[in-house]
């Protein structure tokens, strides 16, 4: 079952979180990583998002079903974005169902940080001035590629 | 061997392409990725990467095979 996955269009939170749905679920907690018009005190107008798609799904259907066996939820999904966005646009959406609020909110959590992390996915960002950049955020000095 | 390589990001942008066949006699992705640092010009260290050869993440002294494609991964920035 496909719990993670790529989209080149417009996320419908509104229809992921229907497909959550369960009797047994009490909580549904969902998370969503919007476009912001700035990032490290420069302005920003849009972003890319490239994947290498193979390996982003593979690692994406692990984590979710990590966060599964992990937590006590009875489901979890996760749509991430590629291609051109726009400020206000929905990046990342994360949805967990659990029985109760404590392990929703947590798997919720933990699956957007580990996505960051671990999943193939990189951020090109085109900020006011002109200049764009792909961030490769390891704590090492971003201009050497 | 012939190797099939894919570039994403930052990569992609300093080799000028999103993916190439080329031959090497380089056996792991450690012996190989300073061939193509030579040849593309990538400053990006190797302790900053991760690689994925066939879809998969391995190390660094994974056994290459002919025709196997290979990436290697810099930080990702998702999310």
């Amino acid at each position: 079952m496909m719990r993670f996955r790529l989209s080149d269009i417009a996320i419908d939170g509104a229809a992921e979180r229907r497909a959550l749905a369960a009797d047994a679920a009490g909580a549904c907690v969902v998370f969503e990583g919007w476009v912001r018009d700035h990032n490290d005190g420069r302005s920003v107008q849009r972003l890319d998002y490239q994947a290498y798609a193979e390996l982003a799904n593979n690692e994406g259907e692990r984590i979710i079903a990590e966060a599964i066996s992990k937590f006590e939820v009875t489901d979890a999904r996760c749509i991430h974005r590629i291609g051109n966005l726009v400020i206000g646009d929905i990046a990342i959406w994360v949805g967990v169902a659990a029985a109760h609020r404590g392990s929703a909110f947590d798997a919720c959590r933990w699956i957007v940080d580990e996505v960051k992390l671990r999943v193939p996915i990189w951020k090109n960002e085109h900020y006011a001035d002109g200049d764009s950049g792909w961030l490769h955020p390891d704590g090492k000095a971003v201009a050497e590629y | 061997m012939n190797y099939r390589l894919r570039y994403f990001a930052s990569l992609a942008d300093v080799a000028g392409c999103g993916e190439e066949t080329i031959v090497s006699d380089a056996h792991t992705p450690r012996a190989l990725y300073p061939e193509l640092a030579t040849r593309h010009g990538f400053r990006m260290a190797m302790d900053r990467l991760r690689v994925a050869v066939n879809g998969a993440l391995v190390d660094w002294e994974h056994a290459l095979a002919d025709n196997d494609e290979i990436v290697f991964l810099p930080p990702v920035s998702g999310g």
